[in-house]
């Protein structure tokens, strides 16, 4: 066990350092999300949003809940490149022919996508902050944001992992990555409410899991326990199903690639 | 240091990707305190073999084990045991010499004091100590080189198993390489490398086993693979391309006593000889007398690109560059 962490710690702390010394990368990757959407995207739509259909005083503090879990869902697909390259030029070799448990790997890449998810989704929330978005909940709703998006970062994470252990290239990697990441934002309650969406769209809007966790977390923000605790438990639910599902598929991934 | 037992045992062993084999019943020995490598042309399978040496990758069937440990059901044995110097690509670029080395001595959980101890010793062992604290992305390839042979023997292995370890370095890299594994060898540390250079099989390996399409060929020391061979080599160029005169000197030739064996292909003749002192004036008579234009002669002691071509058929370069080793190999 104590041999476990020491390794998990060494592997981590080694991506922290990647992540430190790609000054360039660290600074899109924690500017880039608030930037662009809560910013450009809140702003460009203020007027256009119809703040009767939404249900909020302006649209960035609607969009605030859709940003944070858009950060999710970004860092999470996003998370398995590293181990992607470690594959193809063979460091991932070279760690799996040390007596580490094999599991260190994957518990370190983790580890370092949930920090620096966590810390993503604390400046956007400040950055909310001086658009005059106060969460109503407070620190502990704070808290139970941060909760949730681990929990979906988790089976995100996974199913990047599992996609970089038995993609051919990176180029396909890449391709996937794409494929599925817009989608996944529009077909969710991340940019509109479901209500403001075409029928066909609502139904697909609905089974992504994405929506159910924006769903969690908007009226953490917006208006209060009352209305978020029986969202909460719904998206723990479905969240619990998601990442049982893409653990059993990065896991299976995994054994097929280092055994 | 025992010299004659067995440190690496492997029978039979088979690895089958989907519609590709990549090794078919390989079975070979590696003594203890010997340098063995692995010669073949790129996708022959020696990489496959070394990767299911270092537990990286389960064998289709068949067994091997390292100093008596399975390498399938006692992975994490056999780990403690080994040290890994992969090919130059696999160094983080972003982290420096040092910090390489300490991430794998948390790996192997080396007291704190010991592995720093162990790091100094490693960096000044090769040379390093003045860019240890550098990120590898500044590193030329032979530094890189010297940084992934500190790593491999940071654990202190029994045996150490390198991957093309001069590929594509410069010449004087390429010597320093050889130095190290030699005085590696000197303690007592067994070693298995894979090499496609004929040269390095030849110079540094005390025994070699040359691999061609997934299997062996054949085993034994450079030495006693060329003396196999029987004879001294000489090559004729002939000028003349008349097959019937180049067919009436190969019946000359035949009649002379210290003739081994002659291969004819386009350009001339390769001839085996036992004496060639008396071999080539005899040869140079020869083919004035058939009237063939001789436009060159080389003789030369038997070499390893000799042995090569006699047991695989085909010279090492020739299908280098036609199998995609990328993904299988």
């Amino acid at each position: 066990m104590q041999n476990q962490i020491q390794e998990v710690l060494a592997l981590t702390n080694r991506w922290v350092k990647r992540l430190s010394r790609e000054k360039f990368s660290m600074l899109f990757t924690l500017v880039q999300p608030m930037l662009f959407w809560l910013i450009f995207f809140g702003s460009l739509f203020q007027r256009a949003a119809d703040v009767q259909l939404v249900q909020a005083p302006n649209y960035i503090s609607f969009l605030a809940a859709g940003v944070v879990v858009m950060t999710v869902l970004n860092n999470g697909l996003a998370g398995g490149v590293d181990l992607l390259f470690d594959k193809e030029n063979g460091f991932l070799e070279r760690l799996m022919a040390t007596p580490i448990r094999r599991s260190s790997v994957i518990l370190s890449r983790f580890l370092f996508v949930m920090a620096i998810t966590a810390m993503q989704i604390l400046v956007i929330l400040g950055v909310a902050f001086l658009f005059d978005v106060r969460p109503e909940t407070g620190f502990l709703g704070i808290a139970v944001i941060l909760f949730i998006g681990m929990l979906f970062g988790v089976g995100l994470t996974s199913i990047s992992m599992a996609m970089a252990f038995s993609v051919k290239s990176h180029g396909d990697f890449f391709s996937v990555l794409g494929f599925l990441s817009l989608p996944m934002i529009f077909l969710s309650s991340a940019l509109v409410p479901l209500s403001a969406m075409p029928g066909w769209m609502q139904t697909l809007a609905w089974l992504n899991p994405m929506t159910w966790v924006i769903d969690a977390v908007r009226p953490l923000i917006l208006t209060g326990w009352e209305a978020a605790i029986p969202q909460i438990l719904i998206a723990v639910v479905v969240l619990l199903v998601f990442d049982a599902l893409c653990l059993y598929g990065g896991a299976k991934a995994f054994k097929k690639t280092v055994g | 240091m025992a010299s004659s037992s067995v440190a690496i045992e492997v029978i039979g062993l088979c690895k089958t990707y989907d519609n590709f084999t990549a090794v078919k019943d390989l079975s070979l020995n590696v003594q203890s305190g010997e340098i063995f490598g692995l010669l073949g042309p790129n996708g022959a399978g020696k990489s496959t073999t070394l990767r299911i040496l270092i537990t990286t990758l389960k064998p289709t069937s068949g067994r091997a084990t390292i100093l008596g440990h399975d390498v399938v059901t006692e992975a994490d044995t056999v780990r403690q045991l080994i040290g890994y110097v992969p090919q130059e690509r696999a160094i983080d670029r972003f982290l420096t010499g040092r910090e390489h080395l300490l991430l794998l001595g948390d790996l192997y959980h080396l007291p704190k004091e010991e592995a720093v101890k162990r790091i100094q010793e490693l960096l000044k062992l090769v040379d390093l100590e003045d860019h240890a604290d550098r990120v590898a992305k500044t590193y030329s390839g032979g530094m890189k080189r010297k940084l992934d042979i500190a790593c491999g023997l940071l654990p202190n292995p029994k045996i150490l198993f390198l991957d093309e370890p001069t590929l594509g370095l410069d010449v004087q890299s390429r010597l320093n390489v050889w130095d190290y594994v030699r005085r590696l060898r000197d303690q007592g540390m067994t070693i298995v490398m894979t090499t496609n250079y004929l040269d390095e099989a030849d110079q540094l390996c005390d025994r070699i086993a040359i691999i061609d399409e997934g299997q062996i060929r054949i085993t034994g020391s450079p030495k006693e693979l060329k003396a196999g061979l029987g004879g001294d080599g000489i090559s004729l160029t002939l000028g003349d391309a008349d097959p019937a005169v180049c067919a009436r000197l190969v019946e000359e030739i035949e009649k002379l006593p210290f003739i081994r064996s002659i291969r004819t292909h386009g350009q001339g003749l390769d001839i085996r000889v036992d004496a060639p002192e008396k071999a080539l004036p005899a040869l140079f008579e020869a083919t004035s007398q058939v009237g063939c234009r001789l436009d060159g002669i080389e003789y030369h002691r038997p070499r390893l690109d000799d042995v090569f071509v006699t047991y695989t058929g085909h010279s090492i370069d020739d299908q280098s560059t036609s199998l995609t080793s990328d993904t299988a190999g």
